[in-house]
């Protein structure tokens, strides 16, 4: 996995709230045994005027120029800012390989879904909460302002805005070394083989059925 | 101290090692596998030279993509055909202990598949590459969906590195009204405490209205537990839990069994056990629910009125009702009981189970689909659920009405198979998301049981299920 440590980037603003899944990445990509090359795709059924099918090559397809990520001025964003319940729906870890392979490296939304708050850090995906007033006010900046960026430092956990401000956000302490090392989760938990060795045995002798 | 919930018990349980700051390790039971969520896990795996900790812990099958008509002609898609192939070399290849591969007689969606073979217990820890395995939380297990690197790490590990939810009580007292089914009570949670309502929480559902709930319609009601935002939804087992399990192909047996019994007997919540949050719900207050929108919060009870957007004060919901409305082509104030249907869809692992067809066959019994209705799809959840409804003779209730009877899968559930809805098609259907695009693309869907399902394919539009027999 690669690592996470600092983003200074454009920001693309998405308003609206419980942004699915399936919007992020539309199922039929989820044919691929691949997770890489979903970039293209990335909000799919927003971005193009067509239908998307995997494999299909997006430079000439019909953009949706109603939908903000197709405009000039945010071509190029690193950070997504999203409104609550951002990710929710399915389990498909496409959307944050979609999300990533796009040129995300932070989703900041003042909430996620579990599952999809989870499959991020797995892929060098920082999701930032930021009480929903101030990604509001970001929000309004955002718009009011373009080529607005934000810098996103992982080692201070600070969001840091134009004008300087530096805002503090909360990241687990295990989730934020892996991401800032770039660690993969297996084999640190291999490290403790040994222990879950030693648990599987005395479950297994209080619930043999379990094993069956 | 205080007692213990059901979802402390569980958790604590499988507690393989803690930090300080509360990430766990945690030992799972049961890994249930399909072939979408799994391809780029297993090919992790073979990049770095793992074996699969635990083959027979592993419970697998194709359901996503696999057709539900014409089995025989196999899968022509091809990209899909790639990943049901890819799934059967990765089972060959690393082990499991139940794998129903396509066209297997007892081939089915994962979620019916996993209960119904004994392989889901209580006091177990279940995990799969997808949203819905809250289901299986009806058994008083600890049951969510992981990510597809989630599933290498449970692959390689055993183990799942998760921090503890918060617990959450969701209690419904009372008996259900007549025509109130699981589904509704699952479809009237959400509406009350909406689609993020449960987030980074474990639900437990309680109550004498959860008690009476058969145990299809506790999966029916964890299933959704998803769409309400929770981690995992649970019910408590009792002795319709057991009196389901005994004598499946891999529940326990023998000495085993009463043990296992005795030990399901302690997983409950104490009685002076402390949730973070509390939920009340009177059952006599659930109608038979409709959604009208395309997230599974905007439902309403089956007389209600397609919502007013300039009667809402909140501008972020206003837009969000005022997009739904757009996306759905609905007009405000229309009777829910007016709006017409081109298809139906009864199946998916919200309500695909035996108990479901029956309900939806008693609907169907001696009547035929309106004409004005394309095409009524009836898929059962799997290759057993589909002979036990044979062998009461549910198929010939559903093709007499002019439905189809399908081979098991997920088929219009999210439509990666041929099983869709054209653009602008407007959907009756029992399963659990009505997300834009959802059952294909421009596809308009709208939630419902089984018995509303099947009475509105008879109508040609939706119907108050209470009123159904008295209608002319
Ligand atoms: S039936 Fe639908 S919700 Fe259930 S596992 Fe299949 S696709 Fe997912």
């Amino acid at each position: 996995m690669k690592a996470f440590k600092r983003i200074k980037g454009l920001v693309f603003p998405l308003d609206r709230a419980n942004v699915d899944t399936d919007a992020i990445i539309p199922k039929q990509f989820l044919k691929s045994i691949k997770r890489s090359g979903f970039g293209p795709y990335l909000f799919d059924e927003l971005r193009y005027k067509d239908h998307g099918e995997p494999g299909m090559d997006c430079t000439n397809r019909p953009l949706n120029m109603d939908f903000p990520l197709n405009w000039p001025r945010f071509q190029g964003a690193q950070v997504l800012l999203a409104r609550d319940n951002f990710g929710c729906g399915s389990s498909r870890e496409h959307a944050p390989w979609a999300i990533e392979n796009y040129g995300f490296g932070v989703v900041i939304a003042p909430s996620f879904a579990d599952i999809f708050f989870n499959n991020c850090f797995q892929n060098g995906l920082l999701p930032v909460v930021l009480p929903a007033p101030t990604v509001d006010r970001l929000f309004k900046e955002c718009l009011a302002t373009e080529g607005y960026t934000l810098e996103v430092d992982l080692e201070r956990q600070t969001v840091t805005t134009p004008s300087g401000e530096a805002i503090p956000f909360e990241v687990n302490p295990h989730r934020k070394h892996c991401l800032m090392m770039g660690l993969d989760d297996i084999a640190l938990t291999l490290q403790h083989a040994d222990e879950i060795r030693a648990f599987e045995t005395k479950h297994k002798s209080a619930q043999p059925w379990l094993f069956a | 101290m205080a007692g213990q919930t059901l979802y402390d018990k569980l958790w604590r349980s499988h507690v393989v090692r803690e930090d300080a700051d509360g990430t766990t390790l945690l030992y799972i039971d049961r890994h249930l596998i399909h072939e979408v969520t799994t391809p780029q896990a297993f090919e992790g795996l073979r990049l770095s030279g793992r074996r699969a900790w635990r083959a027979n812990s592993v419970v697998a099958t194709a359901d996503h993509n696999t057709p539900t008509s014409d089995w025989d002609q196999g899968i022509k898609e091809e990209v899909a055909r790639l990943q049901v192939e890819q799934l059967d070399a990765n089972i060959k290849e690393f082990g499991a202990l139940v794998y129903f591969p396509f066209r297997h007689a007892n081939q089915g969606i994962i979620h019916v598949i996993g209960p119904e073979n004994g392989t889901t217990l209580p006091g177990m820890t279940v995990v799969c590459g997808d949203s819905h395995t809250s289901t299986h939380g009806a058994f008083g297990a600890l049951a969510h969906g992981i990510g597809t690197s989630e599933v290498e790490h449970v692959l390689a590990t055993q183990t799942l590195v998760a921090k503890k939810s918060k617990a959450m009580l969701i209690k419904v007292d009372g008996p259900l009204g007549k025509g109130v089914t699981a589904k509704d009570v699952a479809l009237a949670i959400i509406g009350k405490i909406g689609t993020a309502g449960g987030t980074g929480c474990a639900v437990e559902f309680a109550g004498s209205a959860i008690e009476s709930l058969s145990m299809e319609g506790r999966m029916t009601l964890c299933n959704m537990a998803i769409e309400a935002g929770a981690r995992a939804g649970i019910v408590a087992p009792d002795d319709k839990t057991a009196a389901y399990l005994k004598g499946l192909t891999h529940a326990p047996k023998g000495a085993d069994w009463d043990k296992a019994v005795a030990y399901w007997k302690t997983l409950k919540s104490d009685a002076d056990a402390r949730f973070d949050s509390v939920v009340e719900i009177k059952a006599a207050e659930i109608e038979p629910q409709v959604t009208w929108g395309t997230s599974p919060e905007q439902v309403l009870a089956v007389g209600g009125r397609v919502p007013d957007p300039s009667q809402e004060a909140d501008p972020q919901k206003r837009a969000s009702i005022t997009r739904s409305l757009a996306y759905m082509g609905l007009t405000a104030g229309t009777p829910l009981v007016d709006i017409k249907l081109d298809k139906v869809f009864i199946g998916s692992c919200t309500n695909s189970r035996i108990e479901d067809l029956r309900a939806a066959a008693v609907v169907a019994r001696g009547q035929k689909k309106a004409s004005s209705i394309k095409r009524v799809l009836v898929v059962p959840g799997s290759g057993q659920v589909k002979r036990q409804a044979e062998a009461e003779g549910l198929d010939k209730v559903f093709l007499d009405a002019g439905f189809e009877w399908r081979e098991p899968g997920c088929s219009m559930c999210l439509a990666m198979n041929a099983d869709r809805l054209e653009p602008g098609e407007r959907c009756a259907s029992t399963s659990n998301r009505n997300f834009e695009g959802r059952q294909g693309p421009g596809g308009r869907t709208h939630l419902v049981s089984p018995a509303m399902a099947a009475a509105a394919a008879i109508a040609g539009h939706f119907v108050d299920i209470r009123s159904f027999g008295e209608r002319s």
